[in-house]
């Protein structure tokens, strides 16, 4: 067996994340390629909530979500119920005697492991601990390791409490050790140890730092609020300033004013959020700021399922604001991805002065992977900012329709920003004649040139197989499930391709696709947002029944991939 | 006499007499007399009659959305705590559609100025009520009178504690000039609500009427005692006209922004410190 899936299944409340935190940390630092994400509930205590984990044997990389659960870990009475439509013939559960009614489930292969008893006999509050040392010793983790990490966490609240987590985790062990034959055994990869976990939302906000960004003010809004909060925990070694907004439209006007004050801002929010920043967007647009947006979406419409994941907003994206203007949308599909374009979209909305989107979902920024530090390339800050003299004029012509931007205080320049309609100096005209048209060319015509000549900043090359007939069309956060299908399907006539920027289209888009005698595409939302980008801006047509809408909240699986994929074919 | 402050004047857009004309060039003096330079100052603004005061001003200029002004003003005085940054708009941009704005970035101590030009009216929108429009004012939307209560920006200000709190008339330049300067020199959130008549749509609140209704207040009167600065908020027939409350006891927000703690300089002249950022991908080994 080359990987396993562990579910840990609970309450909000019951520590499930801390056992996804210890296990994630552990697995890795002892050389485990590993993979994890958590779908929960919109609500602090009870509820029913789950983490998968994924742990890849040698050099195997786990990094997608698989509905398979090899291992499963319930800790409440109604957790087996929750994910029952994901048990097999290949689960193991670790039950609970005292927690869950053996004889319901007699049809399932259940171990009986005592997690409450051993959890009341020491005294503690959570079963969580005594779990992370069950699973350590399923996996052979050294306790050392286990140690270390229980102590960071747990050394603040006294000696007490650290010596009763010591001892459900050695209890843990133990008896893990003995159950170590329920799973395959895993091989180790040397290499995985120096790797680095990162979860999305920590990508969004490390991209931001590796691009620049010193600005950030944000109203809360799940699944976004890990990139703030984020930035806000590392605000004081890279001097960013970081303010609570009031709401996203003083977020996203704080913003556009702090690119004109010469800081680096991002926006960052979840669509509902977002639907407060648009009139700010066409701000943006009019002023000609540079800007960089992060939405991370969730399904909607209203409130929608606030905790859940969707990729339901791209047309939200690409439409929001009043009036005409360019903007750039990325939608990576890895971690590796979020930081390299993260990086870039702050160099480009300064360069060209647009609004650059990066287009996440509660799927991506929840989940975490290991990826070489190397692997995280930095792009570099390149400011496009001048210094200006007294005969400045912000909106100046120009043969590419970008005026140099001076900042207030750097030369001697005045910088006039006019969300009126402006003439070169930014004084408000109603010349449509003359000057309108004019800062039409300018904005959208000469500026349209500009971008389109810009490369994507990820080529759009296909994947899979050489001789593909098929291809798999996805964007976003699909992108390393459908590309473990296709490897596991492993057909030289199968190929996918993933869109990391979504609009403009990649100019290579109608030339790569029209190759291929056959287009699937998978995206997550019900109305085919981008199959329809695809048909209006790229000319290419794909038949509903080659469509896989997925709206309903939950992550995309790679078996449903292969399963798409092996009916369509 | 030219003022250095003077900017585009030919292209003025408001009514003659109306009361802006008197603001902006008080305003324009006091920023003279307290040896302002036009590339040190930022004026920014929302979308209304008043807002277009920044378009006449010499300086760097924000000319945003309507009610937006304020979180604007905030981010650029945060971003670069070496510009002075003031806000000229109207009661409607201010108190209407920025009221939460206008709230919170008191409640921040932002370090800006806020001229609210409060001709008690929406001019550019050609006359409906405002915000602090009176009870019972006839509009072309309030056809049978007003019957919201007037929001009292002055009491809501000492209430959120504001650093600074004035209020103002046109139809009194040297005190209002005198009250600007200080509300510009003051460091923290400075408000001066300023009467400044709609000539064309306000026939109640007219020069005469605020000359009728307003009174300067008392030379021994102590702004710093926030008791007596709520009951002076509360009169309002007539207005008094001056300093209502201080408070210059607490930092300006960008001062306590933790941005600020080891780096005075402003967010576009630091450099990304590469070696954390190398330190911050290697922390995370170990989770
Ligand atoms: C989002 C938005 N809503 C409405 C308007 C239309 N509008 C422009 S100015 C204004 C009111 C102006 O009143 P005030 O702020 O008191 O300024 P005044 O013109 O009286 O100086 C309105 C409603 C707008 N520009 N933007
Ligand atoms: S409409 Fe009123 S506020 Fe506007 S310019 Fe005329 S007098 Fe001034
Ligand atoms: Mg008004």
């Amino acid at each position: 067996m080359e990987d396993l899936s562990l579910v840990i299944v609970g309450q909000a409340g019951q520590g499930v994340q801390t056992v996804e935190q210890f296990m994630v940390g552990l697995l890795k630092g002892t050389g485990y390629n590993v993979f994890a994400t958590k779908e929960y509930m919109s609500r602090v205590r009870g509820g029913m909530n789950s983490t998968e984990l994924r742990v890849g044997s040698g050099e195997k990389k786990v990094r997608a979500y698989v509905e398979r659960i090899d291992l499963l870990i319930p800790l409440h009475k109604n957790a087996i119920e929750h994910v029952k439509h994901r048990i097999s013939d290949s689960t193991t559960i670790l039950l609970d005697p005292e927690l869950i009614d053996e004889s319901k489930y007699t049809q399932y292969k259940c171990v009986t492991v005592p997690f409450t008893k051993i959890q009341k006999e020491i005294g503690l509050k959570f079963v969580n601990v005594y779990a992370v040392g069950v699973l350590s010793g399923i996996f052979k983790i050294p306790h050392k390791s286990g140690k270390i990490f229980i102590k960071e966490r747990f050394s603040k609240k006294g000696d007490a409490i650290l010596k009763k987590n010591f001892e459900a985790f050695e209890k843990g062990h133990s008896i893990g050790e003995n159950l170590k034959d329920l799973v395959p055994e895993m091989k180790k990869d040397p290499q995985v140890v120096n790797e680095i976990l990162l979860d999305g939302n920590q990508t969004v906000g490390l991209g931001a730092i590796a691009g620049g960004c010193n600005f950030i003010s944000a109203y809360p809004m799940s699944p976004s609020t890990g990139t703030l909060t984020f930035l806000a925990h590392h605000s004081k070694e890279f001097g960013i300033l970081v303010d609570q907004a009031e709401d996203e439209i003083a977020a996203i006007n704080k913003a556009i004013a702090a690119w004109f004050t010469g800081a680096r801002a991002i926006a960052s929010t979840s669509g509902g959020g977002f639907d407060l920043m648009c009139e700010g967007l066409s701000l943006a647009g009019i002023i000609e700021s540079p800007l960089v947006i992060h939405i991370a979406q969730r399904p909607g419409p209203g409130t929608g399922l606030p905790t859940r994941t969707s990729q339901e907003d791209l047309n939200l994206a690409l439409y929001a604001g009043h009036g005409e203007f360019h903007r750039i949308i990325f939608a990576p599909g890895s971690i590796e991805q979020v930081f390299h374009l993260t990086q870039i979209a702050f160099n480009i909305a300064d360069k060209i002065q647009i609004p650059v989107f990066i287009l996440t979902d509660q799927y991506l920024v929840d989940s975490y992977y290991n990826v070489k530090a190397d692997d995280m390339k930095l792009v570099g800050v390149e400011h496009a900012f001048v210094e200006t003299d007294s005969d400045y004029k912000r909106y100046e012509y120009t043969a590419n329709g970008i005026t140099p931007r001076g900042i207030p205080g750097l030369g001697t320049g005045l910088i006039r920003v006019d969300s009126d309609e402006h003439d070169e100096w930014g004084h408000i005209t109603e010349d449509m004649r003359g000057v309108r048209d004019k800062m039409t060319d300018k904005r959208i015509h000469k500026k349209g040139k500009t971008i389109s000549e810009h490369p994507t900043p990820i080529p759009l090359e296909p994947f899979g197989g050489h001789d593909a007939e098929t291809l798999v069309i996805c964007w976003g956060s699909s992108y390393l499930a459908v590309k473990e299908a296709i490897e596991e399907i492993n057909d030289p006539k199968i190929a996918g391709i993933h869109f990391s920027q979504v609009f403009p289209l990649p100019k290579e888009s109608n030339s790569i696709l029209t190759k291929a005698k056959k287009l699937l595409l998978i995206e997550g939302n019900a109305t085919g947002q981008f199959t329809n980008m695809l048909k209006l801006y790229g000319n290419i047509e794909i038949p509903n029944e080659n469509l896989y809408l997925k709206s309903n909240g939950e992550p995309l699986s790679v078996e449903e991939v292969k399963k798409f994929i092996g009916g369509a074919i | 006499m030219t003022n250095s402050f003077e900017y585009n004047m030919e292209a003025v857009a408001w009514c003659p007499g109306c009361g802006n004309f008197a603001l902006s060039r008080i305003l324009r003096e006091a920023l003279e007399e307290l040896g302002k330079k036009p590339e040190e100052m930022v004026f920014v603004s929302g979308i209304g009659q008043a807002a277009k005061t920044a378009q006449y001003m010499k300086g760097h200029m924000f000319n945003g959305l309507h009610g937006r002004a304020l979180p604007v003003a905030m981010a650029i005085k945060a971003s670069n705590p070496e510009l002075t940054v003031i806000v000229d708009s109207g009661d409607g941009c201010t108190f209407g559609e920025g009221g939460n704005h206008f709230n919170q970035q008191i409640l921040r101590n932002s370090d800006i100025t806020v001229i609210s030009h409060d001709n008690q009216i929406y001019g550019l929108t050609k006359g409906q009520a405002s915000p602090t429009s009176e009870k019972g004012m006839k509009t072309p939307v309030q056809v049978y009178g007003v019957t919201n209560e007037p929001i009292n920006p002055i009491a809501a200000a000492v209430a959120l504690d504001a650093s600074f709190v004035a209020r103002a008339f046109v139809g009194d330049m040297e005190n209002t000039k005198k009250i600007f300067k200080q509300a510009i020199s003051n460091k923290g959130f400075s408000l001066v609500d300023t009467f400044s008549p709609c000539v064309s749509f306000n026939k109640l609140n007219t020069f005469k009427w605020y000359k009728e209704h307003t009174y300067a207040l008392e030379e021994n009167y102590d702004p710093l005692n926030r008791k007596e600065a709520f009951g002076k908020a509360l009169e309002t027939d007539p207005f008094p006209l001056g300093i209502i409350y201080r408070n210059s006891s607490k930092k300006p927000f960008w001062e306590m922004n933790i941005a600020y703690e080891k780096d005075k300089r402003p967010l576009f002249k630091r450099k990304l410190d590469l070696n954390a950022l190398k330190k911050l991908i290697e922390s995370k080994k170990i989770h």
